[in-house]
C-alpha cells in the first residue's frame, strides 16, 4: 500500500533527517562536557528561533517518515483498506508532530 | 533393463530395500493433510521422479503438475521441506533428511488439489503489471535493430530467462502479507520491456507498476533471488523500477 509518491516522501523525510540526528548528537555530546542541567538547556533554547527552527523541521520530518512507515507495518499485519489507512497515516502524523512541536514550543518560546 | 512406471529402471544400484518416507500434502481447497508413502530410492532421482512415482504406483488420484522435465516449462515447482523448488531439476539426495522428505504445493497460491497450486492470480498480475510488448512497427517495416551491448539491452537481457514458474512469488513475504502484490516475477518482467527500446507502452506500464500494491512495497529481502532457480534477481529489476518511478514523480510525469 505504498505507491511512489508515499515512498519519495518517506526517503525525502529520512534524508532531511539525517543530517538534523548527526547535529543534534553532536550537540548533545558538546552540551554534556562539562555536565549539564534543565537551567543550562534552556539557556540554549529559549527564544532561539535556529534551534526552534531546527526541532521544528526535526519533528515535522520524523512525523511524516514514522507515519508512513506505521502505515506499512499496519497494513502487512492487519490488512485494511486505502482509506482506513490514509485516515490512519494522517491521525499518526498529526498526533507525532502535535506532541513534538509542543514539546519544541516548550523549550523555546515559554 | 526393465523402465518402470515412472521411467525409473528396475536394475538400480541402490541397495535392495532402501527407502524415502515421504509426507506428500493431500487435499483440496484448503482443508487437507500430509500424508506418508514410502519410495523406493533410485540413483539421480528427482522430487519429481517421487512424486511421478507415487501416482503411477501408489494413488492414482494423486494430482501434480509437470510438462517439460528438463527445467523449461516453469510447470512443476512444489515446496520441498519447506522451500519452493522446481522439482524436476531438484534431487531428492539433495534434500532428503534423515530419510525423510516433504512435498506440498506452492504458497501464496489458492491450492486446487494436492501439490496443484492455482496459478492464475499469479498470471493475471503479469497482464495488471502491463507485462506484455507492445510495438508500433507492423509485420511490413523492417524489424528495428537493437545492439546487444547497449546498456537496455543488457538489463532486459539479466531478466529475460524467466520460465514463470512462480518459486519468488511463493518465496515472497510480502506476497504473503498482501495478496494484491504484484510480486516479483510480474515486475522484473515490467522491467523487462522497460527497458525494450522497441516498447511503446511505458508510461502506461510505469503508472501501473507504481501503484498502490506495486513496486514500492518491496522490502528488498531477496527471497526472490535467493530461490529463483534460473538466477535472475528481480529484486535489482524492482529496485530499477522504483528509481525510474520516483524519477517521473519529480519530473512531473507521474
Ligand atoms: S525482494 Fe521484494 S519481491 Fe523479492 S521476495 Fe523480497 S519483497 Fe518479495
Ligand atoms: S523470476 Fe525466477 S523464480 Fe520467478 S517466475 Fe521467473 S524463473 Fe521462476
Ligand atoms: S517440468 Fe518443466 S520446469 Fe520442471
Amino acid at each position: 500500500m505504498l505507491d511512489a509518491r508515499l515512498f519519495l516522501l518517506q526517503r525525502a523525510t529520512a534524508i532531511v533527517m539525517a543530517p538534523l540526528v548527526l547535529i543534534h548528537l553532536a550537540v548533545i555530546i558538546f552540551a554534556v562536557r562539562g555536565g549539564f542541567d534543565a537551567a543550562e538547556i534552556l539557556s540554549r533554547t529559549r527564544g532561539s528561533w535556529v534551534w526552534g527552527g531546527f526541532y521544528s523541521l526535526f519533528v515535522i520530518a520524523a512525523s511524516v517518515h514514522a507515519a508512513i512507515g506505521l502505515r506499512t507495518i499496519g497494513f502487512e499485519t492487519f490488512g485494511g483498506s486505502r482509506r482506513t489507512l490514509d485516515v490512519v497515516t494522517i491521525a499518526v502524523a498529526a498526533v507525532l508532530a502535535l506532541l513534538g512541536l509542543r514539546a519544541v514550543f516548550a523549550v523555546v518560546a515559554s | 533393463m526393465v523402465s518402470g512406471p515412472d521411467g525409473s529402471n528396475s536394475d538400480t544400484h541402490e541397495p535392495p530395500g532402501e527407502m524415502i518416507a515421504v509426507s506428500l500434502w493431500r487435499g483440496q481447497g484448503s482443508s487437507g493433510g500430509l500424508v506418508r508413502y514410502d519410495v523406493p530410492v533410485r540413483d539421480n532421482q528427482t522430487i519429481l521422479d517421487i512424486v511421478t512415482h507415487i501416482q503411477r504406483n501408489i494413488d492414482s488420484t494423486l494430482s501434480y503438475r509437470f510438462a517439460c522435465r528438463v527445467g523449461m516449462c516453469g510447470s512443476c515447482a512444489m515446496t520441498v521441506n519447506g522451500v519452493p523448488r522446481w522439482t524436476c531439476r531438484t534431487h531428492a539426495g539433495q534434500f532428503t533428511k534423515n530419510g525423510r522428505l516433504t512435498v506440498e504445493p506452492l504458497r501464496n497460491m489458492p491450492i486446487i488439489k494436492d501439490l496443484v497450486a492455482d496459478m492464475a492470480p499469479f498470471f493475471d498480475k503479469w497482464q495488471k503489471a502491463e507485462g506484455r510488448f507492445q510495438g508500433k512497427d507492423s509485420r511490413t517495416d523492417d524489424v528495428e535493430p537493437v545492439r546487444p551491448d547497449s546498456p537496455e539491452r543488457k538489463t532486459a537481457d539479466a531478466g529475460i530467462e524467466c520460465i514463470n514458474c512462480a518459486i519468488c512469488y511463493a518465496a515472497c513475504d510480502v506476497v504473503a502479507w498482501n495478496p494484491d502484490y504484484l510480486g516479483p516475477a510480474a515486475l522484473n518482467r515490467a522491467w523487462t520491456l522497460m527497458n525494450d527500446i522497441r516498447d511503446t507502452a511505458g508510461g502506461e506500464r510505469l503508472r501501473a507498476v507504481s501503484a498502490g500494491d506495486g513496486c514500492h512495497n518491496c522490502h528488498s529481502h531477496q527471497s526472490c533471488m535467493t530461490f529463483c532457480p534460473n538466477d535472475l534477481n528481480p529484486t535489482a529489476a524492482i529496485a530499477g523500477l522504483k528509481r525510474m518511478a520516483v524519477r517521473a514523480v519529480l519530473k512531473g510525469e507521474l
